[in-house]
């Protein structure tokens, strides 16, 4: 009895947490699943048992295929150059130099701003004619060029938005790791004769692998999650040349309101980036050094 | 020719002076330490000779060459730090050999000097392990073999003892000296710790406040202390130092009216005298009265006053005294030192006059 009671008691204690976690993400995650396998209801014709159906919709969807390709090479165009900025930022600002508190700050402050004001800056610079950019190539006389307006630069345009906002974030992960590494690992190094970049490509970088796993990780879900400035910028245009996964979800699900297919392409996502984290941790894990 | 030389080294960090015109050789196969109290500039000082920091002015010699300018690489020395700085990630080998890979040695070369180290410094079973897989003495081994795989003339040791426990740090103070004439490299040895210093080095370079108090050997540094400071900073316990004023018969005790321990103006000078010096005497030497005594086993401390100054006396064996008995303290004319009031230094024109009988 007195056993009984002690289980009741731990389960009450742990139902606020489990409620929320079950409604919030459970429960939506399996309706989800549920749903991709019928179609999309309407007030004419409830929705029926298709089974895989929505799945192959999806695989002869040359707009689903374009805006995964793009996904991909905006993962590509996004996650090096964002991290290897960090790190360049991080070393950069983690020296004594003049001006070092306002220069870190400066770094950080693409990421406090909301990403929807970003998008509308860089609208700016990337404006035909008048915008800075125009200006800019104006100056030295090159031919007028819509950014945002062709599709051969539309997709560029949204990927230096992305490093320029996630760039500094990263950064502050990997400030917070340098300063954890004693200085005297440098002096017991240029003692042995090591340069600088000898020191850090084999005492720094290694020792800063679990910051660059956790940064790569965070780097490859938000390339998949962050497109709020399409929305701005692009809206996926033109000719879908911009449209990303999320984006194309979304189009999909609240625009054309086709749910079904939707949680099917939802599916698909998570899918993907569920296997791409399982797989950065199993080859990465092994050659990280945590203290 | 010296393996090191400074010539009035001087650092200044901002308006503190931290090193103030330091000037000292060290002999070549010989150890050396840098002794002083925290805060004195030891360290400093041998991260000026390792060039991890620039001197502000003076010159620093290595190997007879003028390093002033070279970077801490191009010095030809090694050194092991007091946190031993062993990288995290590496295994012992990898710590070991990280020197020589920088310097691209052959990996034949590496691997036969890797296995004369991890033999000489009994690491041959660990070398793969990482160095948080390891005990204290045993990463303070693996610091020292990336210090000598380099096989540099001249090795630099900053307090590397200081976070081992008593008894390892016994055993490995012997094994360092053992290793050091071994194999005849000169060590600029960095401590505050004054039996290290004693039992470890052919010469002590006492700092105080950035400056040199004594440059001597150890036997020197205890049998003919320079200054006032020097007295008191080396001997468990430290030497007795009294300060006398004037009488009739010559400088007494001050607070006391004799009997005479030099037959000078007393108000100038102090007088050293060392607590294993002294002893009990039945009707003559100075009287004085027992404050405390503690019992250590091997001897008996017995801390007396005698006017205004207090007077351990290291005593043999078990001495059972209660607080407030009166006591004589006596001592042989040779035991007795004399330093200046004012300076604190030696004084070696005052002679001692021995005590009545």
């Amino acid at each position: 009895m007195n056993r009984f009671q002690a289980n009741i008691h731990g389960w009450l204690l742990l139902l606020p947490a489990a409620v929320l976690l079950v409604a919030f993400t459970h429960f939506p995650a399996v309706a989800t699943l549920w749903q991709s396998f019928f179609s999309t209801g309407k007030p004419n014709r409830p929705a029926v048992f298709v089974g895989l159906e929505n799945y192959r919709t999806l695989i002869e969807d040359d707009v689903f295929w374009q805006s995964l390709w793009n996904n991909v090479w905006y993962a590509v165009g996004t996650i090096p150059v964002s991290i290897a900025l960090a790190l360049v930022m991080a070393l950069a600002v983690n020296r004594g130099l003049r001006g070092r508190a306002f220069l870190r700050m400066a770094y950080f402050t693409p990421t406090v701003l909301p990403m929807i004001a970003v998008a509308n800056i860089w609208l700016f610079f990337f404006t035909p004619q008048y915008g800075l950019l125009e200006q800019a190539t104006g100056l030295f006389g090159l031919p007028s060029h819509n950014w945002l307006g062709s599709p051969s630069t539309a997709l560029v345009c949204v990927i230096a938005v992305a490093v320029w906002k996630e760039a500094g974030f990263f950064m502050i992960f990997y400030l917070a790791a340098l300063q954890q590494i004693p200085p005297v690992y440098a002096e017991a190094a240029a003692v042995e004769g090591a340069g600088r970049w000898y020191y850090f490509r084999r005492i720094v970088f290694p020792l800063l692998m679990p910051t660059t796993l956790f940064v790569l990780v965070n780097a490859v879900i938000n390339s998949f999650r962050l497109v709020d400035h399409i929305f701005v910028m692009t809206r996926g245009g033109p000719d879908n040349a911009s449209s990303l996964v999320l984006f194309y979800l979304y189009e999909v699900g609240f625009k054309f309101w086709d749910t079904a297919y939707a949680a099917a392409l939802t599916m698909v996502l998570l899918a993907a980036l569920a296997s791409i984290a399982i797989a950065q941790f199993a080859l990465l894990e092994k050659r990280t050094h945590y203290r | 020719m010296s393996a090191i030389a400074l010539e009035g080294v001087t650092k200044d960090w901002g308006a503190t002076r931290a090193v103030d015109a330091v000037s000292f050789d060290v002999e070549e196969g010989t150890l050396a330490v840098l002794l002083g109290p925290s805060g004195c500039g030891k360290s400093t000082t041998l991260r000026l000779v390792a060039g991890l920091e620039a001197v502000s002015s003076g010159r620093v010699f290595i190997g007879g060459a003028d390093v002033t300018a070279e970077p801490p690489g191009k010095r030809n020395v090694s050194m092991v730090f007091q946190s031993y700085a062993l990288f995290p990630h590496l295994s012992v080998a990898e710590n070991i050999l990280f020197g020589l890979k920088v310097r691209k040695v052959p990996a034949e070369e590496r691997d036969r000097r890797l296995a004369r180290v991890a033999e000489l410094l009994g690491l041959t079973a660990l070398v793969a392990r990482k160095p948080s897989q390891l005990s204290g003495g045993q990463q303070q081994r693996v610091a020292l073999g990336r210090a000598i795989i380099a096989e540099t003339p001249v090795c630099l040791m900053d307090e590397p003892l200081s976070n081992l426990d008593a008894k390892l740090r016994h055993d490995m103070r012997r094994e360092i000296r053992a290793l050091q004439q071994k194999l005849g490299i000169t060590m600029l040895y960095v401590t505050h710790d004054q039996v290290e210093a004693m039992s470890m080095a052919d010469r002590v370079v006492l700092l105080r406040d950035g400056r040199i108090e004594q440059n001597a050997a150890p036997a020197e540094l205890y049998a003919r202390p320079a200054t006032a400071f020097a007295a008191s900073f080396i001997g468990t316990p430290p030497m007795n130092i009294i300060p006398l004023a004037d009488a009739p018969g010559g400088a007494v005790i001050a607070g006391t009216g004799g009997p005479a321990l030099a037959a000078a103006r007393g108000a100038t000078l102090l007088a050293g005298v060392r607590p294993e010096a002294l002893r009990l005497a039945t009707d003559a030497g100075v009287a004085a009265l027992v404050e405390e005594s503690e019992y250590l086993g091997a001897d008996t401390m017995l801390v007396c006053r005698a006017g205004d100054a207090r007077l351990v006396a290291r005593l043999p064996g078990r001495v059972t005294i209660a607080p407030g008995a009166p006591v004589r303290l006596a001592w042989q004319p040779q035991d007795l030192h004399f330093f200046d009031a004012g300076t604190r230094l030696r004084r070696d024109d005052v002679a001692a006059v021995p005590l009545p009988c």
